[in-house]
């Protein structure tokens, strides 16, 4: 009898995917906000462009976010200088962007979508080792002191961002996007960006990828029992310790991904563009439950939708409507969407 | 009485300010059961805890199969082959039953014949394999942390109150489930406030006072002699059914 092709009576596959505790409720804020903003916003390709939009935008901020609240999750690690790792990600991109520039302004797509990946490889790998040493020289000291790692970690983000304007320049660097993926395909009356597109089709890959870690291997099995309770995984034989290392250099990684996107979103970097977007970034991890990937997914589609929506709707109101949705949320789940599963 | 498979001398834990530990001496014989007794907050949690690393002893000497352990981490401690179920269960509520006794299975899949044998004692955990371990009830919670404990062959199962909070009938599968893992010969040293429990199943028997072993000897000998049992616990085998 091999355990992993066991089912349960009521016949579906040992493995699920996506699994979430029975607790699919949440899953239904997504659509429902899609669908309330319908009626307010009226015209129907406006409507459709803003969801674009927000999707794209929600992908992004999940991309970012996603390492964070498993760093949380697994050590109570507060990582303050996550957004380091954004804008490092963007610099590191412009290295591969900008000499291959004939590559991004051709008019063949998959010279285009080269110059990106190969871009998006530099930055995540250039992020991933700089994640490693940021976990020995900076977090590792002050684990479980909370003061200390808010105070380290944002004095982490000033360096980084410091080392930035050594390296690049003050100046503000142009990073225009490729040939293939700018402008705008017209379905109708409806206007789809193509890079926003592209944006959710990333974020998605990203998704699945990290629910196969987490849901069909070994490491991702690990992963959840550590977020949830990490002395038992402990007591269990396994280092914690190593399992989070792991994580925060993939965490780096992934913000490294999300400056890239960004990036190339904004067309424009600045050294302080990680920590801008950390504003966000914490208000998906609150609001998703730290520790949480599918609370992440969910509260970065939220409020990157009602960013989008409110902007369109009532702009003065909109900075504030990510901090009353925050509110709503934990007067609703305290902890956060997915986030009472940690001991 | 066979050789100690574990053996603590002088042991002091302190947590915080606190001092908990104030000079454990106990002997744990290979292949038997020895029950650790003693008040609430007498320090037989705290024993578990450091025998298993998770609070570091301050001063003395914990000899696990011949090895020196006092200074190690927890999981070096646990691949040495020492298994834990903590009075709290240490259950993954997120995850499903399976995924709990996957993730105890360090090896990788469990062994086919272990696995059959250890759900042949918890039936109720083959039922329920794909559920969400959160929604067990605290039997059954208590039936997979030990199952977990189970999984693989380990040299030493410490286990914390598993009787705690559970009913009569849950508490008499448990009874069988520990004499079926008695004759494999695991060696097991269980934390018990349930007197009978300990009297059913205990081939030793040690009991804690104030951080203190104040008594060691062999169950048998405690179950009979209630004018001990009164003296070193409070209580009588009629009082505490």
């Amino acid at each position: 009898m091999a355990i992993v092709q066991r089912s349960d009576t009521t016949g579906r596959p040992a493995w699920r995917l996506p699994r979430l505790a029975g607790d699919r409720l949440p899953l239904l804020l997504v659509p429902a906000l899609v669908l309330l903003a319908l009626p307010l916003i009226g015209a129907f390709p406006a409507w459709i462009t803003l969801t674009l939009a927000g999707l794209a935008m929600g992908m992004m901020i999940f991309i970012m976010a996603s390492g964070l609240t498993l760093v949380f999750g697994l050590m109570d690690v507060l990582n303050f200088g996550h957004g380091a790792f954004i804008s490092i990600g963007a610099f590191l991109a412009t290295l591969v962007l900008l000499p291959l520039a004939a590559w991004m302004q051709a008019d063949n797509i998959w010279m285009n979508l080269a110059a990106i990946a190969l871009a998006i490889v530099v930055a995540m790998a250039g992020t991933g080792a700089l994640g490693l040493v940021f976990e020995r020289v900076i977090v590792r000291p002050v684990y479980g002191q909370h003061l200390k790692q808010i105070l380290v970690t944002m004095g982490g983000l000033i360096i980084a961002e410091q080392m930035i304007h050594v390296l690049w320049g003050p100046q503000q660097i142009a990073l225009p996007l490729p040939t293939g993926i700018r402008g705008a395909i017209v379905v109708g009356e409806v206007a789809l960006e193509r890079y926003r597109l592209f944006a959710v089709g990333v974020g998605l890959v990203v998704l699945i990828g990290m629910l196969l870690v987490l849901n069909r291997t070994r490491l991702g099995l690990l992963i959840r029992a550590g977020v949830e309770n990490s002395e038992m995984v402990q007591a269990l034989g396994y280092d914690i310790r190593r399992l989070f290392v792991l994580v925060f250099v993939a965490g780096s990684a992934l913000a490294g991904l999300g400056g890239v996107m960004w990036g190339l979103y904004r067309e424009v970097l600045v050294a302080g563009m990680g920590m801008e977007v950390m504003v966000l970034v914490f208000i998906v991890i609150i609001i998703g439950g730290l520790g949480s990937v599918w609370g992440c997914f969910i509260g970065a589609l939220m409020v990157a939708l009602l960013a989008n929506y409110t902007g369109f709707l009532m702009p003065k109101v909109a900075l504030g409507s990510n901090i009353l949705l925050m509110v709503l949320i934990l007067l609703w789940r305290p902890q956060g969407l997915y986030g009472g599963a940690k001991r | 009485m066979s050789d100690a498979l574990l053996q603590l001398s002088g042991v002091h834990t302190h947590i915080g300010h606190y001092h908990i530990l104030q000079g454990v001496d106990l002997v744990v014989p290979r292949g038997e059961l020895t029950m650790l007794l003693g008040r609430n907050g007498a320090g037989k949690t705290t024993t578990l805890r450091t025998i298993l690393g998770m609070w570091r002893a301050s001063a003395g000497h914990i000899a696990f199969d011949g090895q020196e352990i006092a200074a190690r981490a927890t999981p070096e401690i646990a691949r040495a082959g020492v298994a834990y179920v903590p009075e709290n269960m240490g259950i993954f509520s997120g995850l499903t039953v399976r995924e709990n006794i996957l993730v105890a299975a360090r090896a990788g899949a469990p062994e086919a014949r272990r696995l059959q044998w250890v759900l042949g004692l918890f039936p109720a955990l083959e039922k329920f394999w794909n559920l969400s371990a959160g929604a067990l009830s605290g039997g059954q919670k208590q039936m997979l942390a030990i199952a977990r404990a189970m999984i693989e062959p380990r040299k030493l199962l410490l286990i914390d109150e598993p009787t705690k909070g559970l009913a009569p009938a849950i508490i008499g599968n448990m009874i069988e489930a520990f004499r079926e893992l008695k004759r494999t010969e695991t060696t097991i040293l269980l934390v018990e406030q349930n007197f009978r429990f300990a009297s059913a199943l205990g081939d030793h028997v040690a009991v804690m006072d104030d951080g203190r072993i104040v008594h060691a000897g062999a169950m048998a000998a405690l179950a009979k002699d209630r004018d001990l049992q009164q003296r070193l616990l409070g209580l009588s085998l009629d009082s505490h059914q």
